[in-house]
């Protein structure tokens, strides 16, 4: 699933990060959402927009525009 | 023992403590100024320690070397090109796996590369134990522990950078990133293809020099065709073929896979040197996040925390701002007295005290202002604003951080402009300085009272409101519109660490609002006074002017005719009237003369047009200005100018046009300064000034002729 489509609380594993803005796309990777890394969705923005996530035990905030180029397993 | 400078440079990701580690290695021994070309922050100290004079430089904070931010470029470009003699990472030992990414990439340049495992208290506070031995002999690298903000293990930092510095041996080639062997394949190939290819020295480790290649790095590829010239195409082509190669075996372009590869390798070293015990922590950043960051209350908190900074900066400064106003008075007084009248005096009273003492008044709201961001950037509540702002911000095109700056215009422009550093993008922070300076700043309030108080007695304060809101919705009109035009292309990516939070360290707010007033004081100074000179020369010449009148003979007359009170009454109506006379037979009220059919359609006369022109000084002038023009500067009238307006040609509309035309034409000079010093560029200086000034004419005009024709006046 997306992972704009997660909702607070859940965990997941990256599957895949895509998108067309390849920079974006390495930036994302740089920061540590490789694939096969476990996120875990902190909370969202009070006004939906960015969330929160936890990586490699750190917590980062992406837009949901840019989450929704991110294919999560939910576990 | 030979006595040498070290050169020492600092790199680390942002919040790693790479900041209180430099503040506590070089105290307030520090040079603040730009990497050259940029308007990145560079930080320099000197120390004297263990017989070797140390030079200490402060990299950007970055998560990677990519090429991606400029940020990134000039770390880079300084371990490259200037050879530092050691690079110390600051890592982050609470966030270990993250920080050994840009410390993999430091390990493949060609330098020599020390460790600092910062912060370990609080990685073993979270149950994470590192085997510091083991990740020295995995990566081949000096590893030192240290606690910045409890100044342990600076010492031994520095003498194992030195002993490093000295040390003779090679830098190790071995245990660098290792690569799938694809990849590795591509890399020696293209090693060997380069080596046979081309005699030019290049500043790069081979090796270095074809992952970078694989990756499609751009400033290596443009460094290549600039050294190499032909040649380069042939290396290009051979890139190319290996490029494409790579794609069809991974299905993914090699900048990513590597980024995988690295990540992955980076996981095999956590997995040796970490031992994380299971046991369950009271996270209390997380728990401080969990209200201010709340669906309910995280916004209620963060407007409160607003309205402090914006009350404290603007009120409580207001005292000490009233101190230092009353010291340029107390100073131009006594000059006053002492001085002989000379020209010189003339300048040095109106010209230079006035000017620049209408500029250093805003020292303390300057030192409260950045007090706070320093306080809110340490204990990391500044990227959680940026967190609550974004999705409104996004809106306008802009970062959440935008909102700090746009907010602190309501108050001045000048502290507004420079915390718009705090942004990392440099397309996000041209843009806010662009749009800043349509909050209506509070120099400005003084004029819509004058005019609003005048001609719309009763409604004056919802006529006030209506201006800061056509301010902002300009200011949202503008962002879309250079947004979707000027700064196109892709929005710079939210993406962004949310540190935990942190009690900041007095040393570093004091260090970081002492930097930002130096800053004010010396950069500004000399434009302002520059400014100052040039618009009292406007105003002072020329010297001898045709007065209509003899005013000192009709004086005398009026000396010999009236009565006591008739008398003091009808020379200070002829004094004002000298005044007026001079200051439209200035350079400045020809040139507002001059001007004056430009500002006809929006119906301001020349009176308005040299007002407007002296707001450039600081627009708390223009009331000033007016007062004189209308030759109504008298104490026991308090509602003389008021009266003068409303026996005028002034009618609401054209108040209303002249008020429009004040709320966004061209920024005051210590504005201008600030954007000049802020982006780095006059040609965004200019078009700041060209397209605020436009907007404006427009913008008043519109109302004027508009309302003209809806037969308002």
């Amino acid at each position: 699933m997306l992972l704009s489509k997660m909702k607070e609380g859940q965990t997941g594993i990256i599957v895949h990060v895509g998108g067309n803005n390849g920079a974006l796309r390495r930036r994302v990777l740089e920061m540590g959402l490789t694939k096969g890394t476990k996120i875990y969705v902190e909370k969202y923005a009070p006004l939906r927009d960015p969330l929160e996530l936890i990586i490699k035990g750190y917590h980062i905030s992406l837009r949901v525009e840019e989450a929704a180029d991110i294919i999560v397993d939910k576990l | 023992m030979h006595k040498k400078t070290i050169t020492i440079a600092l790199a680390g990701n942002p919040n790693s403590g790479k900041t209180t580690i430099f503040n506590n290695i070089t105290g307030t021994r520090q040079k603040v100024g730009n990497w050259p070309g940029v308007t990145v922050e560079k930080k320099e100290g000197s120390v004297r320690k263990y017989g070797h004079d140390l030079t200490i430089i402060d990299l950007p904070g970055t998560y990677s070397l990519t090429p991606f931010s400029i940020e990134e470029i000039v770390a880079r470009d300084f371990v490259i090109e200037e050879s530092p003699d050691v690079v110390i990472d600051i890592i982050d030992a609470s966030n270990l796996e993250r920080s050994l990414y840009l410390a993999t990439q430091l390990r493949e340049l060609d330098c020599k590369v020390l460790f600092a495992l910062n912060m370990a208290d609080v990685a073993t506070s979270r149950g994470t134990k590192i085997d510091a031995n083991k990740l020295s002999e995995l990566l081949d690298v000096p590893v030192v522990f240290t606690i910045g903000n409890k100044n342990t293990g600076i010492d031994s930092l520095l003498k194992a950078a030195i002993k490093l510095a000295d040390s003779k041996s090679k830098i190790s080639q071995k245990r660098k990133v290792k690569y799938s062997n694809d990849i590795e394949n591509s890399i020696s190939k293209l090693q060997n293809f380069i080596e046979e290819h081309i005699e030019q020295t290049l500043p790069y480790n081979m090796r270095w020099m074809a992952i970078k290649l694989l990756e499609n790095d751009k400033i290596v590829r443009e460094h290549i065709r600039q050294k190499t010239g032909n040649k380069s195409l042939e290396i290009f082509r051979e890139v190319e073929t290996h490029r494409k190669h790579l794609l069809d075996r991974f299905d993914d372009d090699p900048e990513i896979v590597m980024t995988d590869e690295r990540y992955g390798f980076i996981a095999g070293i956590i997995k040796e040197v970490v031992t994380k015990s299971t046991k369950r922590r009271i996270d209390t950043s997380r728990n401080i996040d969990l209200v201010l960051t709340n669906r309910f209350v995280g916004f209620p908190i963060f407007i409160l925390f607003i309205w402090i900074m914006f009350q404290t900066t603007f009120a409580v400064g207001s005292y000490p701002m009233e101190w230092l106003d009353s010291g340029v008075n107390w100073l131009s007084a006594i000059l006053e007295l002492s001085l002989p009248d000379s020209l010189f005096k003339d300048l040095l009273l109106n010209g230079i005290i006035a000017g620049v003492g209408s500029v250093i008044i805003f020292l303390p709201n300057i030192l409260i202002l950045f007090l706070f961001i320093a306080i809110f950037e340490d204990t990391g509540y500044m990227a959680r604003a940026a967190f609550l702002m974004d999705k409104i911000m996004h809106l306008i095109g802009l970062h959440g951080k935008s909102f700090i700056p746009m907010l602190m215009g309501f108050g001045c422009s000048v502290p507004a402009i420079m915390a718009t550093r705090t942004l990392e993008s440099n397309k996000d922070r041209i843009l806010t300085i662009l749009i800043t300076p349509f909050m209506s700043c509070s120099a400005k309030l003084p004029i819509y009272i004058l005019l609003a108080g005048t001609f719309f007695s009763a409604n004056a304060g919802t006529v006030i409101f209506l201006i800061y809101i056509t301010g902002i919705i300009l200011s949202i009109i503008t962002g879309r519109l250079f947004r979707s035009t000027l700064f196109k292309g892709a929005d710079a990516p939210f993406v962004m660490e949310l540190p935990p939070y942190r009690i900041p360290m007095i040393k570093s707010l004091i260090i970081h609002m002492w930097d930002r007033s130096k800053m004010f004081l010396k950069k500004m100074g000399g434009i302002i006074l520059v400014g100052s000179v040039i618009v009292w020369m406007l105003t002072a010449f020329p010297r001898n002017i045709n007065y209509s009148m003899d005013y000192n003979e009709e004086i005398n007359k009026i000396n010999a005719s009236f009565t006591e009170k008739q008398k003091k009454a009808a020379i200070t109506k002829l004094k004002l009237a000298e005044k007026a006379e001079k200051a439209e037979k200035s350079l400045m009220g020809r040139i507002g003369k001059t001007i004056a059919p430009v500002f006809a359609p929006i119906g301001i006369d020349w009176r308005g047009s040299v007002a407007l022109l002296t707001g450039f000084v600081a627009k708390e002038i223009v009331v000033s200005t007016f007062g004189i023009l209308y030759a109504s500067e008298e104490a026991d009238e308090p509602d003389a100018l008021k009266n003068a307006l409303l026996a005028s040609e002034m009618t609401s509309l054209s108040a209303l046009s002249l008020m429009m035309f004040v709320l966004l034409y061209l920024p005051c000079v210590a504005t201008i300064a600030t954007i000049r010093r802020e982006t780095g560029s006059m040609k965004w200086t200019l078009f700041s000034i060209v397209y605020s000034t436009s907007i404006a004419w427009m913008a008043a005009f519109c109302i004027y002729q508009g309302g003209k024709i809806l037969g308002l006046t």
